[in-house]
């Protein structure tokens, strides 16, 4: 009981400590304004302040669970390599994100080279005409708001503020084709941000865990488990008995390196993804790092398919021809659509549980009105850290049932596609 | 209140599912009733269910906010 209590001690004044930043440097850095949000104009530029009192969760969840080209661990930020390929002949740039001389905010107070930092991430000043080199721009001149765009939805444009004129930025490029709003622009960022660093501590540490375990096995042939072998040998077992001999058949040792990598590799993303105050990297709940482990398991699945598969999928057997017709697209689509709620799924689940540990936290601030009620925020922070932990137990278990869904999914996509012929 | 349209969607989306994975769950209780000896079969099974059932759901919910 006793180290249940120091454990909430501990969590509630973590919890305080580290949103604590937001809410009170928020507070001070407009000390000439009476609350409410408002348009501060210099020159031509019209930088929009949020309104100090009051919390917008919403955005506070996106910004911390978004990839950042920091990584920052309480106040203290660590600045990671940036390397950014501008198209149009500007070629490959290498430096420091320490250069923006990044805020609590994670929002660059200096331009490189035309590239600036908002929320953490790399932006691309449109305009060529923009001094080169590093420039001073100050405190909140990189900002957001919304453009009217003619016959269309509102944009969110990030600008900047520098000598009395507004320079418009653009977005790092994606490859989703405008999908969820992104698209080519005029640079492409291959930087090694939080969520790759997080990706290569979590490669390196299972690397050397499961080489030290290999080892183990060799020194101690015959003898029971010990120390950590004890802790992956049960779950290693589980997922070769329950997921890989029932759905793969006799072929199983062949696909177990791979549905083993998935397992352990997502579930220790998982796990590192909650630890709190630890840079909250959030790679398993990032469209893009699941797209890619979907789409390795669509390729797997479909080069290994047999005859059977394809002639599954293409001309349904033991079926009328017209209908054929009907299920061959339906079949088609069924390829992709597996691989898509794969990687929808997993990054669905984790995004959630996040948002929903940020906004239970953000209940203090929308309480306490961001620092000006005192009392309040106290009085939620109890709540709120009992809610939270009982959301990141959840979180845990989350953690296990992903990892191991994906892994079950992935299984019996190839369990099916290298399935042999049998007589209907 | 714009935007309020696709998070009706999106609730409607979360009904479904809802209803979906609590059939599982009540099926996989009542299987375990009847055949406890098969819980571990089951349980693999019903989570497996419970997540296509989830996939539909997020299909949904992703449509509601991209469209």
């Amino acid at each position: 009981m006793r180290q249940f209590f120091s454990i909430l001690v501990c969590f509630f004044s973590f919890s305080f400590f580290a949103f604590g930043q937001d809410g009170h440097d928020d507070h001070s850095n407009d000390g000439n304004h009476e609350g409410g949000a408002y348009i501060e104009t210099i020159g031509e530029c019209h930088i929009p302040h949020d309104d100090p009192n009051v919390f917008n969760p919403g955005k506070t969840a996106f910004h911390h669970i978004s990839d950042q080209n920091v990584y920052s661990i309480g106040p203290l930020q660590i600045p990671l390599p940036c390397i950014l390929y501008g198209h149009g002949g500007k070629g490959l740039e290498m430096f420091s994100s320490s250069k923006f001389h990044a805020d609590y905010h994670g929002n660059g107070e200096y331009a490189y080279n035309q590239y600036v930092l908002f929320e953490g991430s790399v932006r691309r000043v449109q305009d060529p005409s923009f001094p080169k080199g590093a420039l001073e721009l100050g405190h909140h001149r990189v900002y957001g708001k919304d453009v009217k765009v003619e016959g269309a939805k509102d944009k969110f444009q990030i600008f900047v503020c520098y000598d009395g004129k507004e320079w418009a930025c653009d977005n790092k490029s994606t490859l989703d084709g405008g999908l969820f709003g992104g698209g080519m622009t005029s640079f492409t960022d291959f930087s090694l941000t939080k969520n790759v660093v997080t990706m290569l501590i979590i490669f390196i540490f299972l690397a050397w865990l499961f080489t030290k375990i290999a080892k183990m096995y060799k020194q101690r042939e015959g003898q029971a488990p010990t120390g950590i072998q004890g802790f992956i040998e049960p779950v290693f077992l589980f997922i070769q008995d329950e997921v890989a001999k029932p759905f793969l058949g006799h072929k199983w040792e062949k696909f177990l390196p791979l549905l083993m990598a998935l397992f352990f590799f997502i579930l220790a993303l998982n796990l590192f993804g909650q630890v709190p105050f630890f840079g909250g990297s959030n790679v398993t709940g990032n469209l893009s790092f699941t797209l890619v482990i979907a789409v390795i398991a669509f390729i797997i699945t479909n080069i290994n398919g047999n005859g059977h598969y394809w002639q599954h999928i293409f001309s349904m057997p033991g079926i009328p021809g017209w209908v054929k017709v009907i299920v061959t697209p339906v079949e088609i689509m069924g390829m992709f659509i597996k691989p898509l709620t794969l990687m929808l799924r997993l990054f669905g689940n984790i995004t959630a549980g996040h948002m929903v540990i940020v906004i239970f936290v953000g209940l203090i601030f929308i309480f306490g009105q961001n620092g000006a009620n005192p009392g309040a925020a106290w009085g939620t922070t109890i709540g709120s850290t009992l809610l939270t932990i009982f959301m990141m137990a959840i979180e845990l278990l989350v953690a296990f049932i992903q990892a191991f869904v994906f892994t079950i999914l992935t299984a019996s996509y190839i369990g099916a596609a290298t399935e042999e012929a049998h007589d209907h | 209140m714009t935007g309020s349209l696709a998070a009706i969607g999106a609730g409607l989306a979360v009904i479904g599912a809802g209803i979906g994975i609590g059939n599982i769950g009540a099926n996989a209780m009542d299987a375990i009733a009847r055949q406890p000896e098969a819980v571990g079969d089951i349980r693999a099974n019903m989570i497996l269910m419970a997540a296509l059932v989830e996939g539909a759901a997020l299909i949904a919910i992703l449509l509601a906010f991209f469209v």
